[in-house]
């Protein structure tokens, strides 16, 4: 019997960038391989030559036995590939079951047979054991969700070959055990998986081998009984990576960051954060883990000064800050990572440069007056590319052409720029990749230690648990509890995130 | 009380308001009604065009020059040919045309799309004001056709089985419209292309071929909402005839929350209001110039958009040209 999805020798060269370099690649039924690189490796190329979007310079994709031709997306799903995106492709109002019929309506005469459509969604989602609910509309779905509608999708049609593309990417780390679960199911019934990430122990608990790509070119092939995370990390970034953090023992001083009774509303109106208190020192790194949706976002966006304060103060050395005037809190002294880069941390039509100064453009050195000093933006820009290792052609570039982790380091360079008292960061690693979250940690880690205080909110325990020195778990909108980082034990604050009383 | 919304009342006031006057006299306010049915078709109609482009995400405020060149190509190749189906068959033409190329500068050219309106808008006035030749007559207007029966309804029956052939294919096209967008897979495809573009992409959905037929029925329908001002409501031309109807069916369409039924009954409204307004000069009930009587209608659509339209929500992807590399 033939692989299912075979790939030889392909070849994508792009303006300056070589995306595929000969790459080979082989899945059989029933097995799941992963995809492990960096951000820019070429997985996306990768996958987007599989389906025909991307026409290869060189080599040949063959699904089933057939060679499939560029162009012929229909025809390589018609053969079985199904594919999750990284982004969503659902309509967001619409309802489950009318993502899930999208393009391929069971009809009566010219219209939609709902009712069968909707048996069919429920016998889907029996057949997976992934259980919806078809009338949901799926902007109302929690993202984990929001995932499986994406995954009953593909599986719709009958899937032979099912990729997927950072799936776990915006899932809390419960959705991830279940996701994980789902894939190994998926394969055990006879599917066959390529999963691309950069997470590594996703790679380790799920794949059965491994491709790792760096730079556009295959590294080569493992398989975690080969291999650890510490080895896969060195494939993958080309040299070792230290995975825990190295750091000495915090010195905290006086608070710099003082939350008092803060009260917050969502975008709902609904009452979010419901009354947190928090004490962060100079030189102390506090972080707030809790599953995601449990007021963090709201809880920091308050702080920020970018979401109406209802009860409750915010601090910075005793000085109590404005509500809702992000420039003064700014000025105060607090520098934000927020969580959406896209959206709150970068102008993406503005140039690397520009964006390194967003928040000190108006003031000295980079102004006199209402001018601007070019020559000191340009100079400045192209001294943090270097010391931050941004990756580009030229700090002139615009943000947009630069990737998800040279990105989160232009946020994170411009907040670090300054003499900065509170810095807040959230998910400061989300979708970042793994040589670019190592250099964030340090970062971090040295900003405490110049004397700074830390709040830092992630969904990812690991990275709470490896730089905090104080954990707060929150919960419910209220912090539950906080620990010591020496004393947090890992199924302890689970439970407490989960909201289980110890 | 959910169904009492804003928009609701106000529509509810407006049918209360015309039962209390059928009750004080039934003919005048049947006549009034039937005259407000008739301004309100080519509203409808031309709100149509709008919901066909927007809901797969084109933004077209070109309505009122395609109304304004097929009302223009209707009056004068009938009055040329002397044959009034063919200058219906030309202002579809038109309009379909109109459509192709809003189509081919925002789904092709991928240009801004409230410069395209903007384009052909311009095109319009200048293409009928240079063509426009004065005192050219039509043969006939589209004959009055009345329902057998239905027509006998009290109220019901002259508002709407009165009416000249066009009338009744437009309301037709606007049911139909309502049920193609909401019960069939065309439907499901088109809303999925105007909100979300990429995954209707993903799944199979040529997101291109999709704008292009929608953008050109829609200009069609266009066409035919021209044809029947010329044609069939006032059976003459003249330079600037659609006096902004075109734009008044944009915020009727977003008056409508982008549904046919919507738009449809928003249009009602609009009509009413006007043939109230006309009434009210007729009667000179009240002794007010003339001039603020005309924009009393237009007055009350700013009033009732502006209170209503805080919650509306466009199509998301509507005005983005769809680029597959997003995806």
């Amino acid at each position: 019997m033939s692989d299912l999805l075979e790939i030889t020798g392909l070849t994508k060269q792009f303006p300056g960038v070589l995306a595929n370099d000969d790459i080979s690649l082989s899945v059989k039924a029933g097995e799941v391989v992963a995809l492990l690189g960096e951000n820019g490796a070429g997985k996306s190329t990768l996958v987007k030559a599989v389906f025909g979007l991307i026409k290869p310079d060189k080599g040949e994709i063959k699904i089933s036995g057939n060679v499939m031709a560029y162009g012929d997306t229909a025809g390589v799903i018609a053969a079985g590939v199904g594919m999750v995106h990284q982004h969503f492709q659902l309509v967001p109002v619409m309802s489950v079951t009318e993502n899930i019929i999208l393009g391929d309506e069971p009809r009566k005469a010219f219209f939609i047979d709902r009712k069968s459509a909707r048996q069919e969604v429920l016998a889907l989602s029996e057949r997976y054991g992934l259980e919806v609910d078809p009338d949901a509309i799926v902007e109302d779905l929690p993202v984990g969700m929001q995932q499986r509608v994406e995954i009953l999708k593909a599986l719709r049609k009958d899937v032979k070959l099912l990729i997927l593309d950072e799936p776990t990417a915006v899932l809390t780390p419960l959705e991830i055990d279940e996701l994980l679960g789902v894939i190994r199911n998926l394969a055990n019934s006879g599917v066959g998986i390529v999963l691309i990430t950069h997470k590594l122990h996703e790679v380790m608990e799920v794949a059965d081998r491994v491709l790792v790509l760096r730079g556009g070119k295959a590294i080569g092939f493992t398989s975690p009984k080969e291999s650890d995370e510490a080895g896969l990390a060195q494939m993958m970034v080309g040299r070792s990576v230290i995975l825990r953090v190295d750091k000495t023992q915090s010195k905290p001083g006086k608070p710099a960051l003082e939350i008092k009774g803060l009260k917050v509303l969502d975008d709902r109106k609904l009452l979010s954060v419901k009354g947190v208190d928090l004490i962060v020192h100079h030189g102390e790194i506090l972080g707030v883990a809790g599953v995601e949706g449990n007021g963090q976002r709201e809880m920091v966006e308050a702080i920020c000064g970018m979401r109406h304060r209802t009860e409750g103060q915010v601090f910075v050395d005793g000085e109590p800050t404005k509500d809702m005037h992000p420039h003064s809190v700014h000025a105060a002294g607090i520098s934000h990572i927020p969580e959406d880069r896209e959206k709150h941390g970068l102008v993406a039509s503005y140039t690397i440069a520009d964006n390194l100064v967003l928040n000190q453009f108006d003031r000295e050195p980079f102004a006199k007056g209402w001018v601007r000093n070019i020559s000191q933006v340009t100079s400045n820009a192209d001294q943090v590319v270097e010391e931050f290792d941004i990756r580009t052609p030229s700090a002139q570039n615009l943000a947009s052409s630069l990737s998800g982790g040279n990105k989160q380091k232009v946020v994170v360079a411009r907040e670090l720029s300054e003499d900065l008292k509170v810095l807040v960061a959230a998910q400061p690693t989300r979708g970042v990749d793994v040589g670019s979250i190592e250099f964030i940690h340090n970062q971090l880690i040295a900003a405490r230690d110049r004397g700074a205080a830390v709040l830092l909110v992630s969904a990812e325990l690991d990275e709470i648990l490896s730089l905090s020195d104080r954990v707060a778990v929150m919960s419910g909108g209220k912090i539950v509890a906080i620990v010591d980082s020496k004393d947090a034990d890992r199924n302890y604050i689970g439970r407490l995130m989960a909201g289980m009383k110890s | 009380m959910t169904f009492l919304t804003k928009r609701n009342s106000f529509i509810l006031l407006i049918a209360l308001a015309t039962g209390y006057f059928f009750s004080k006299d039934g003919s005048i306010t049947t006549s009034v009604v039937s005259t407000a049915t008739a301004f309100a078709l080519p509203l409808a109609l031309a709100a149509m065009v709008g919901i066909m482009c927007e809901r797969t995400g084109i933004v077209n405020i070109g309505i009122e020059g395609t109304l304004l060149t097929s009302a223009f190509a209707a009056f004068f190749v009938s009055s040329l040919t002397s044959n009034i189906l063919l200058g219906l068959a030309a202002s579809v033409a038109v309009g379909t045309l109109f459509g192709l190329l809003l189509a081919v500068m925002s789904v092709s050219w991928k240009m801004d799309q409230i410069i395209a309106g903007t384009i052909i808008n311009i095109l319009a006035t200048g293409l009928t004001s240079f063509l426009y030749v004065q005192g050219r007559t039509i043969p006939s207007t589209f004959p009055e056709y009345d329902i057998p029966k239905l027509m006998d309804i009290p109220f019901f029956g002259p508002v709407l089985f009165m009416h000249g052939p066009l009338f009744y294919f437009g309301i037709f096209v606007i049911l139909s419209l309502y049920v193609a967008l909401f019960k069939t897979t065309w439907g499901l495809r088109s809303r999925a292309v105007g909100e979300h573009p990429s995954s209707a992409d993903t799944a199979g959905v040529s997101v291109i071929r999709l704008r292009y037929i929608n953008v050109a029925i829609a200009g069609a329908i266009g066409g035919l909402a021209g044809a029947f001002l010329s044609l069939e409501l006032v059976g003459s031309f003249e330079r600037g005839f659609t006096a902004g109807k075109g734009f008044t069916a944009l915020a009727l369409m977003i008056f409508g929350r982008w549904n046919p039924l919507g738009a449809l009954a928003a249009a009602m409204f609009f009509g009413l209001t006007q043939a109230y307004a006309n009434q009210l000069m007729i009667d000179q009930v009240v002794q007010i110039p003339t001039q603020f009587i005309t924009i009393l209608p237009y007055v009350l659509t700013i009033i009732v958009l502006a209170i209503s339209a805080g919650k509306v929500r466009a199509p998301a992807a509507e005005g983005q040209p769809y680029e597959k590399e997003n995806a």
